[in-house]
């Protein structure tokens, strides 16, 4: 089995050989534009603005049930441009590989994440690889960069949020990290859940489209509580929600009950919470369930009325209230 | 009254049920003694709704939150020996100790690694043979029978660099120490679903009819507590003591008898020490003269650790026996959070101090 060693970060013969015949080649790049040490890209010639963003993958284990690293990587940085509105189009991709590291599953994530890319509409343009000595890092971690375009007249902002407002979100939540929790070594209490990882940018253009959406989110680490939490103190405006209208797959919610976990805090990669003004709600969740990513979606609250203090208000199935705040707790570590 | 079935009960009919059976006249404390309880109870918002005459209190059923400040600093100590790795379930990582946590001993660079299993602290022992891979075994007769088959195939193997540092505690005795302390005046026990499993039924009998106090082994989803609420209000409103099972779909009379022929097998009961009571009669395991080699104290030198009260103004002692609610601390909130904890039971996902500070702050 061919591995990858340290000669092959050291900028030698190696490392030309891995580019030019690992990567390049998964990425559909002859290595004719890489002539220059950056990625010379033709900006098009629109009103509107760029959305930029970037994030680092060290999730463990690397393939995991619905997806590997590289998925997840494309995926990240897809859907953070998407729900900021943009049209994602161009990315970069930086590895850190371990010594030792099969060549074979490189190659596998890889492809992975040059598929994932290419579906949703976005270009690699850019990267890099390093070895470093075994130990350093676990197998591999990833960092991607991602440039959009936002369309002019799109402005998603928590600013935006107004009382009536709803709250919807757009499947069921913590299906990713209960499928790598699952698959951790010792943790498998035959519950089959497969992770949500997939880039929603189709959908959310489709939502946006509508005029309806306020702001969105993507839930990911600290699950859909983090982002009503984040949107609620951004605008200033109490969220109240309801347990029951939750949608969870039932071994989620099986896995939940038996891990003492609150499903509100696991992450998703897959999933949007989406703030939309009450007249477009109608619109909004027929779009969704028309949509392969938003079959499940449901309306989970709505922007309180006269409580302004910026607080997520949870009602639960009896009836009672209570605040959801960010976890405190240590949740399952590298979950994405 | 016969346990229904609990997946299609109403939870707001059960409420309501509650609400009718408590007693006009008195209050009645009932002690949710088991830390699961504590956090489904919490995440209700169940208190909310309750006569402010029923009151739920918390007891000493969350594991960590029992460990004592002897044990804790005993196992800072063994994280500092050079040659071990310390392989421990998360919620242990932030227990403050007098001076440290493990939290930041692996910071400072000692070799600690959360495990959600035992499973997974044998498979380190197997892949770092040159180190002594040292399980601290925490946590009540529901844990403990994995923690022993781990020492069992670690003596089939052969796994000479396996071992456990065992704090393990029984449930039964610190309800009892609780009831003969007398401090505390509860009306009536939740009993844990989980520990059940594997003790049945008849550990409890003493709570029931030497001391006079309902019992009522209960699950975790809401409609099982309510249920187990009805059954102890019915019981008190009858007069009568006893100890009745709402959780037949998984406790027997008997309990699980193959778990609790392997702990018989590797541990033998001992007097424990619990965090708040101090030393507990017969209320903990310790490893069977057979399995000596695999326990950790015999192992390495440890000094002698011996707090009589607690190091810091934090009243966990208090809140796990029940005398004292968590906002009732002085530290609560102020000095104690769940970012910044001085107790256990703000460490703890299934601390009485960590449910009250995420559930019961209502506006915060």
């Amino acid at each position: 089995m061919e591995l990858i060693t340290l000669a092959h970060g050291s900028g030698g013969r190696l490392s030309h050989e891995l580019v030019e015949e690992v990567i390049y080649p998964i990425f559909n790049n002859n290595g004719g534009q890489d002539l220059l040490d950056a990625a010379v890209i033709p900006v098009p010639v629109q009103p509107g603005k760029l959305a930029m963003t970037t994030d680092s993958y060290v999730i463990s284990p690397i393939f995991f049930p619905g997806g590997d690293i590289g998925r997840l990587a494309a995926c990240g940085t897809i859907n953070d441009l998407a729900v900021c509105g943009a049209i994602p189009k161009f990315m970069s991709v930086g590895l850190i590989i371990e010594e030792g590291f099969p060549i074979r599953e490189l190659k596998q994530v890889l492809h992975s994440l040059a598929d994932t890319a290419a579906e949703a509409g976005v270009s690699v343009v850019t990267g890099d690889t390093k070895v470093v000595e075994k130990g350093n890092v676990d197998k591999i971690y990833i960092n991607t960069a991602g440039i959009g375009f936002i369309p002019p007249g799109v402005n998603l902002n928590p600013q935006n949020i107004k009382p009536g407002d709803v709250v919807i979100v757009s499947g069921t939540l913590g299906d990713h990290e209960m499928a790598v929790l699952s698959c951790r070594e010792g943790l498998s209490f035959g519950i089959e859940v497969v992770s949500d990882c997939a880039a929603l940018n189709d959908l959310t253009k489709c939502l946006v489209a509508t005029g309806a959406v306020k702001c969105m989110r993507d839930p990911t680490r600290g699950g859909a509580a983090a982002s009503l939490w984040e949107l609620a103190g951004q605008s200033k405006m109490t969220i109240e929600i309801q347990e029951a209208a939750i949608p969870l797959h039932p071994s989620v919610a099986a896995g939940c009950s038996m891990l003492g976990l609150d499903p509100l805090y696991l992450a998703n990669e897959g999933k949007l919470v989406i703030i939309v003004n009450p007249e477009g709600e109608k619109e909004i969740i027929a779009r969704l369930k028309n949509h392969s990513l938003g079959r499940n979606a449901a309306v989970i609250g709505k922007v309180a009325n006269q409580d302004r203090s910026g607080k997520v208000l949870l009602q639960t199935a009896l009836g009672a209230k209570r605040l959801v705040t960010l976890n405190e707790g240590e949740h399952l570590p590298r979950i994405c | 009254m016969k346990p229904r079935k609990t997946t299609k009960v109403d939870p707001l009919e059960l409420l309501e049920a509650v609400r009718d059976l408590t007693p006009l006249d008195k209050t009645v404390t009932i002690m949710e003694v088991c830390g699961t309880h504590t956090m489904a109870i919490g995440k209700s918002g169940m208190r909310q709704l309750l006569p402010p005459n029923l009151k739920l209190v918390s007891g000493p059923g969350c594991p960590v939150c029992v460990t004592h400040e002897a044990e804790v600093e005993t196992f800072l100590h063994l994280a500092q020996h050079e040659n071990v790795i310390l392989a421990t379930f998360g919620d242990l990582m932030r227990v403050p100790g007098q001076s440290s946590s493990l939290a930041q001993a692996r910071a400072q660079g000692a070799r600690v690694i959360v495990v959600y299993s035992t499973l997974e602290a044998l498979k380190l022992a197997r892949l770092y043979p040159d180190r002594e891979v040292v399980f601290l075994g925490v946590g009540f007769e529901t844990t403990a029978p994995t923690v022993a088959m781990s020492i069992m195939q670690a003596s089939k193997e052969r796994i000479a660099n396996y071992s456990v540092y065992s704090m393990h505690k029984l449930v039964p005795p610190a309800i009892e120490a609780l009831l003969s302390q007398g401090e505390v005046k509860i009306d009536g026990f939740l009993c844990p679903g989980h520990v059940s499993t594997i003790i049945g039924t008849k550990p409890y009998e003493p709570a029931a009819q030497k001391y006079n106090k309902p019992c009522v082994i209960t699950g975790f989803d809401i409609e099982d507590i309510l249920q187990a609420l009805i059954m102890l209000l019915t019981q008190i409103k009858e007069r009568r003591c006893e100890v009745q099972n709402q959780y037949v779909r998984g406790v027997n009379s008997q309990g699980n008898m193959s778990a609790l022929g392997v702990l018989q097998e590797v541990f033998e009961v001992a007097d424990a020490f619990w965090r708040g009571f101090g030393t507990i009669y017969a209320s903990g395991l310790k490893l069977r003269e057979r399995y000596q080699e695999y326990d950790a104290l015999s192992r390495f030198e440890v000094p002698h650790f011996d707090f009589g009260k607690s190091v810091n103004a934090c009243s966990c002692g208090d809140i796990l026996k029940g005398k004292m609610i968590p906002p009732e601390c002085r530290l609560y909130k102020r000095a104690c959070t769940p970012a910044k904890p001085r107790g256990p039971c703000m460490v703890s996902s299934e601390g009485a101090c960590a449910a009250y500070y995420r559930f019961e702050e209502f506006g915060g």
